[in-house]
């Protein structure tokens, strides 16, 4: 069995509210991980096991039930519109084509020329119409297919509360509900996105109708420059939505896949604490 | 009449108060819109082209290519850009329809390079160039010859660490009608663009600078910088709002680093502690300008002996820019760890160390006392135990201590607050709220100043348009804004008084504004609503103008600086796994005046956060063969998380002999100690120093096979 060693330092990261994730195995936040060749844990259905990102082989460790992919750079993507809730680490394995003396996936994979030609799924390269459901309403735009969500909703459609930080899965910063589980939007095309119901930090509250995160996040100064914010917010109020008696140590697993520069983390524990207490 | 002297206490109704920022709602609902945010009708997206070589001669750029994919609209060069000196060097610039084609138009600009040898490694002296540089007091040589002091000697390294803002550097340019109007993510709204009209012909007189929300700059973001001229000039090509942004590599390498510290440390204790003599020989770099080594010893100053040899090393990386606290926290890292090295040596106790040599600082009281406070908090008498915990099992745990000072005072700023008839209030500054609070400050200080809630007064900032401020830098923008809007306050409502007293036949000295009415002094019956003295402004608003002026504001004890600090931390080490946890750390701080408790404490907070982060992860990983950073990303340059922070505890100094001061930045100064702190708390754990920073699990590791009780 092959292993994967990762650099003592690094700690993978994950999207937010993993509590009911597939992470045994990482053994531990801090110490050096050690992980099975993820090919030998492949699940083989969909089942909404993430999938790891094509950019480095090092991120396999991240393995969750929200976690959606990135594939900015391909342009005849093969997706089964119209609705693909995540997409299966196969499917993402053959659509990169790593992972292939494992699982003996190589004769599976068409060159992308030939499925273009013979799949009547494949869309574009150059701009596509599709509609996405924000918020409860459907908004149609026309996107390129390697547009990510997170570019769509901030370029196309003016909703700016996801912010884009890292670009790749690490930060949170980006967070979205699809279907009422917080993914990173950077991590997902938009066209991949079509049929479910997305809902961004624009549609959980305003300033005049704050939820009772949102609140709490004010009253315990949850927030500095505010950058990471909105992703914080959304995915605490998925958790505490949730589990609204969460111990510490749920809160601090759950929220770990969000990155804050201004180190709000006091106040973002008071939050889900309060929130414990029931005074969120 | 009244004056513009801060209330005393009990007399305050608002300042000092814990007050929700006054923006929090925008932000946690994602309607605050950063400069990322900012969308023009219009827009192109601009990408950069960026240098793969750290050192390398430009033999030709090929745009062709790139100006010939559809829906790109302009390419940005530079004739005379002959040679690329860093990694991340920007060399071209391309604005097209969609973010997307203008990033796959950067991969088809063609930039033919020669490399040259370049030079990254910034950890050795050998590499420095030019004559050192030399500060000395006393005479070193002469204090070592006594041979009844203690000498120890230690090696101590802290790496360049980048500022990774969460929202990266870059603008939204616009040319509109021969005016250019700019919306940088910055944290120097007023100055932002002094000659920026430069490259694009338009004078600072029809340049117009808005930044209401910005995601973090950290001493990173005053100037408009090369991307901001480069966004302007696209804007002038195309005719339409640009949007440039630096991606996040780019950020990384090229938009932040402060500079490395390395030394060699020599001190000289008597056999009581009191340190006697300090020799430093101090090398690193900041990128590929000049270096000024840290200060040694730090915060003690009065050591009679001292000497400090500083030697900078070019290295073909990003620049310098400011961070948090310049050139403190190295200098806090290389003294705190070298002294308790020595007091180590001398098998004493690091708190006793430090009360012994606070009378070698400039502020012996406020030190003794804060360090009481720290070690009740932390409970440093029960837990602590000299170098090594002797106790069985592989997790070790250990206390450290570190001390740290700042200035802190008020920078220049001006402020208009006006009083309309209608009892509105509004006060405009050409400050910026970076998530300090600034906002939050000048709403608690006008709206206390006029005796009205908070929500009565509307603030309006960021700005060029608004009264000159200074930048956000240095822990100066609360003693400046505070100052000017306290002054800009009292004046209007001292016209306001002037205006209701000649109208009700009473001097307007015995007048006064509370509880949103304007009442007489002796006779609080004898009073009219706030709104219905406005009401007899008539026509005319009053509109006055406060001025912060830091040498006369400071003699009129407005404001003041110089704070001291001091944190404690409490951690665990895995002396098999080499981790490092952190279990608690304490910081025990003083800003004079505290306006708004609230955000105040989040600022410790959150530099005790950063803090935490630099001494156990961060560090920007060159190699010296490619010359490129390892980990320009999110994933390998790590950040600390929600999980990495331990418990944390804020003792803020006020009341008598604090908040008399006048009022006092607080950023910078609770950044600068926790490298040390947590240094010094995993000597004492592990029974050797680990003599670099970042505390990395190689590097324990390391230092516990030389030495320690492993
Ligand atoms: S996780 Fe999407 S921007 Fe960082
Ligand atoms: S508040 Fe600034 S990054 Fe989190």
């Amino acid at each position: 069995m092959a292993f994967l060693f990762i650099a003592p330092w690094f700690r993978p990261r994950l999207p937010s509210d993993r509590l009911n994730t597939q992470t045994s195995k990482i053994s531990c936040a801090k110490s050096p991980v050690v992980l099975e060749n993820p090919s030998s844990i492949e699940p083989e259905v969909n089942h909404q096991s993430g999938v790891p990102r094509p950019d480095a082989f090092l991120l396999l460790v991240e393995y969750s039930e929200f976690h959606p992919i990135k594939r900015k750079a391909t342009m005849t993507e093969k997706t089964n519109v119209p609705k693909i809730p995540a997409v299966s680490r196969r499917g993402f394995l053959k659509g990169i084509g790593i992972g292939t003396a494992a699982t003996g996936l190589a004769a599976a994979v068409k060159p992308i020329a030939e499925a273009a030609e013979n799949d009547s799924n494949v869309r574009g390269p150059g701009e596509v119409p599709i509609v996405l459901k924000i918020n409860g309403k459907n908004r149609t735009l026309n996107v390129e297919p390697r547009v990510t969500l997170l570019d769509a909703l901030r370029n196309r459609l003016d909703l700016t509360g996801a912010k884009k930080v890292c670009d790749r899965g690490t930060c949170g910063a980006c967070t979205v509900l699809l279907d009422g589980k917080p993914i990173y939007s950077c991590s997902m095309l938009a066209v991949e996105a079509e049929g479910s119901a997305i809902t961004t930090i624009e549609g959980i509250g305003t300033p005049v109708k704050m939820n009772f995160v949102q609140k709490s996040f004010v009253h315990n100064d949850a927030q500095q420059c505010g950058f990471c914010t909105p992703g914080f917010v959304m995915a605490s109020t998925v958790f505490l939505e949730k589990h609204p008696n969460p111990t510490p140590e749920e809160i601090r697993f759950a929220l770990g896949g969000n990155l804050c520069r201004c180190g709000t983390y006091a106040g973002i524990q008071e939050v889900a604490t309060s929130a414990m207490k029931g005074g969120a | 009449m009244a004056k513009a002297a801060w209330p005393e206490e009990g007399k305050r109704r608002h300042i000092g108060r814990r007050i929700d920022r006054i923006d929090g709602a925008e932000k946690v609902t994602g309607a605050a819109k950063y400069s990322y945010d900012i969308n023009r009708p219009g827009m192109l997206w601009a990408q950069l082209v960026t240098s793969p070589h750290a050192l390398a001669e430009i033999e030709s750029i090929d745009t062709s290519a790139a100006k010939a994919l559809k829906g790109v609209e302009a390419v940005w060069t530079d004739p005379d850009l002959d040679k690329v000196q860093y990694i991340g060097q920007i060399v071209a610039a391309v604005a097209a329809v969609t973010e997307e084609i203008a990033e796959e138009a950067t991969r088809l600009v063609k930039v033919k390079y020669n490399p040259l040898k370049h030079q990254v490694v910034d950890s050795d002296p050998a590499l420095s160039q030019g004559e050192p540089s030399k500060r000395e007091q006393g005479d070193v040589e002469k204090a070592f010859a006594d041979p009844g002091l203690v000498v120890t000697a230690g090696d101590y390294g802290i790496p360049v660490i980048t500022h990774c803002c969460l929202e990266p550097h870059g603008q939204v340019t616009e040319i509109r009608d021969g005016e250019l109007h700019v919306w940088p993510s910055t944290q120097n709204v007023s100055r932002y663009s002094d000659r920026l009209g430069d490259a694009v012909d338009i004078p600072q007189n029809k340049i117009h600078v808005e930044t209401q929300y910005m995601g973090g700059g950290f001493g990173s973001k005053f100037g408009f910088d090369a991307w901001g001229m480069i966004g302007a000039v696209l804007s002038k090509q195309t005719g339409k709002p640009v949007k440039l942004m630096l991606n996040r590599a780019t950020e990384l390498e090229t938009a932040g680093n402060r500079p490395s510290a390395f030394a060699k440390i020599k001190v000289g204790l008597q056999q009581d502690g009191l340190i006697a003599v300090v020799d430093a020989e101090i090398w690193g770099s900041g990128g590929g300008g000049g270096y000024n080594p840290p200060p040694v010893p730090y915060v003690f100053t009065k050591v009679p002996n001292t000497r400090v040899i500083g030697k900078g090393i070019r290295t073909n990386r990003g620049g310098q820019r400011a961070w948090r606290a310049p050139n403190h926290p190295q200098g806090c890292f290389l003294t705190m760890s070298a002294l308790e090295d020595a007091a180590a040596a001398l098998n004493m106790d690091a708190l006793d160390f430090f009360l012994r040599n606070v009378q070698l600082t400039d502020r012996p009281e406020v030190y003794a006392e804060e360090l009481q406070i720290a070690a009740d908090l932390i409970g440093y008498r029960r837990k602590a135990h000299l170098r090594g915990d002797k106790n069985a099992g592989p997790v070790k745990r250990g206390l450290g201590i570190s001390m740290h000072t700042w200035g802190g005072r008020g920078h220049p700023s001006e402020c208009d607050v006006t009083i309309n008839s209608d009892g509105s209030v509004e006060a405009k500054i050409g400050s910026q709220d970076l998530g300090t609070g600034t906002r939050t400050v000048i709403d608690i200080v006008v709206a206390e100043t006029l005796g009205l809630p908070l929500d009565a007064v509307k603030v309006s900032l960021g700005k060029n348009a608004y009264p000159a401020s200074g930048a956000s830098g240095g822990s100066t923008t609360v003693g400046g804004v505070s100052t000017s809007a306290r002054n800009a306050a009292t004046d209007a409502l001292n016209a306001l008084l002037a205006m209701v007293g000649r109208r009700i036949g009473i001097d307007a000295d015995a007048l006064e504004a509370k509880d949103g009415r304007i009442q007489e002094i002796s006779k609080p019956d004898n009073s009219l609503s706030w709104r219905d003295a406005c009401a007899l402004l008539g026509p005319n608003s009053i509109t006055k103008r406060g001025i912060n002026t830091p040498n006369e504001s400071e003699a009129q004890g407005m404001i003041s600086s110089g704070v001291g600090g001091v944190q404690m931390a409490d951690v665990s080490v895995d002396i098999e796994t080499g981790v490092v946890s952190i279990n608690e750390v304490i910081a025990v701080q003083d800003c004079g005046l505290i306006i708004d408790l609230k955000t105040a404490e989040s600022q410790v907070y959150g530099a005790l956060i950063m803090g935490v982060t630099f001494a156990l992860y961060e560090e920007c990983i060159y190699d010296a063969i490619t010359g490129r950073m390892l980990n320009a990303d999110m994933e390998f340059y790590r950040l600390a998380g929600l999980s990495d922070i331990g418990k944390l505890k804020v003792h803020m100094m006020t009341g008598k002999g604090y908040a008399d001061r006048g009022v006092i930045g607080l950023g910078e100064p609770p950044a600068i100690s926790p490298g040390a702190a947590i240094s010094n708390a995993v000597a004492n754990a592990i029974g050797v120093r680990v003599p670099h920073l970042p505390l990395t699990p190689d590097r324990v590791i390391a230092a516990l096979q030389k030495g320690g009780i492993a």
